[in-house]
């Protein structure tokens, strides 16, 4: 540590490396993932225990919701491509395009959870309540609304998330780097429904 | 020097994007055409995970200490969750805890 770096900065001497190498918001984000990743985990294995532990659990996907889980599949992948173009654009110092793609993103999302409504809406309209169905495990509604209720809820903040800060980015006030931690976030929420599909829906699916 | 600016090119983003997609595609024709299976169903859905999280969250460009401090302890508090199958299996079939 040179005199002059320490002039500069008289703290300079004290501060400990990043372990790391990455700034320490990005690392807060990622221990954030994993914490959450935990909370969907307990979610997925509470639904896997009742499931598991009900011989009347009830299977009422039929092909056109299964379908329809495949095209919000589709939808949220494609949004995490999105979400990279937009920091690639970033990179290349091209704002108006990388707010854009944010903003793309977005509207992905809001595609994502109109279809998820729409879901939502035909199970209610079958009779599926949240501790009530016609079919039989009354746990079924529970576990269903609680499982994709809380990834819709990841989905709906990561919107409000991403045009916010895709506003404050195009005003110059956020970096690449702002975009990129937002964007971890967005692609957890899709690394998620990636487990919800299968164990959800496709387990659930009408035979 | 962030994980995003270290890759080169979109190139192997589309690729994984793909693969993706294709994947899931794969997994709603398998449960379509055998019936749900739990595990090879899984195995898949890890499989794009990992692929999400190397190449889109740039996990892979990061240093290997930053995966060794978050994943495998991940892993292991999932993993551990597993202990709830025995009182499952025993709800399942109404037995009573005390023998």
């Amino acid at each position: 540590m040179s005199q002059a770096n320490l002039a500069v900065d008289p703290h300079l001497g004290t501060m400990e490396t990043k372990p790391f190498a990455i700034p320490s918001s990005k690392l807060v984000m990622w221990l954030f993932i994993i914490s959450d990743a935990v909370t969907f985990g307990a979610l997925l294995f509470a639904y896997g225990y009742l499931r598991n532990a009900s011989p009347d659990w009830p299977t009422p996907f039929e092909s056109a919701s299964i379908w329809n889980s495949l095209l919000m599949t589709f939808i949220l992948v494609t949004s995490s491509l999105t979400v990279l173009i937009a920091l690639k654009a970033e990179q290349e110092d091209d704002r108006a395009r990388a707010f854009r793609w944010v903003i793309v993103t977005a509207a992905l999302g809001v595609l994502f959870t109109a279809l998820h409504l729409r879901e939502w809406m035909d199970l209610i309209g079958k009779g599926v309540r949240t501790f009530q169905n016609p079919w039989g495990s009354p746990m079924f509604g529970a576990t269903f609304f609680a499982i994709t209720g809380l990834h819709m809820a990841h989905v709906v903040g990561g919107v409000v998330a991403l045009i916010a800060t895709g506003l404050i980015y195009k005003a110059g006030r956020y970096s690449a780097k702002h975009i990129e931690i937002l964007a971890l976030y967005w692609h957890f929420v899709d690394l998620v429904w990636m487990f919800v599909v299968p164990l959800v829906y496709l387990m659930n699916m009408k035979r | 020097m962030n994980a995003a600016e270290k890759s080169n090119g979109m190139a192997p983003t589309y690729i994984v994007y793909v693969v993706i997609l294709a994947m899931a595609f794969f997994q709603v024709l398998f449960a379509i055409l055998a019936g749900p299976r739990l595990v090879p169903m899984l195995i898949l859905a890890f499989v794009q995970a990992s692929l999400a999280v190397n190449y889109f969250m740039h996990l892979k460009q990061e240093r290997p200490s930053l995966f060794l401090a978050l994943i495998p302890y991940t892993l292991f508090v999932l993993f551990m969750m597993n202990m709830i199958w025995s009182d499952s299996f025993r709800l399942l079939h109404m037995r009573s805890l005390a023998k």
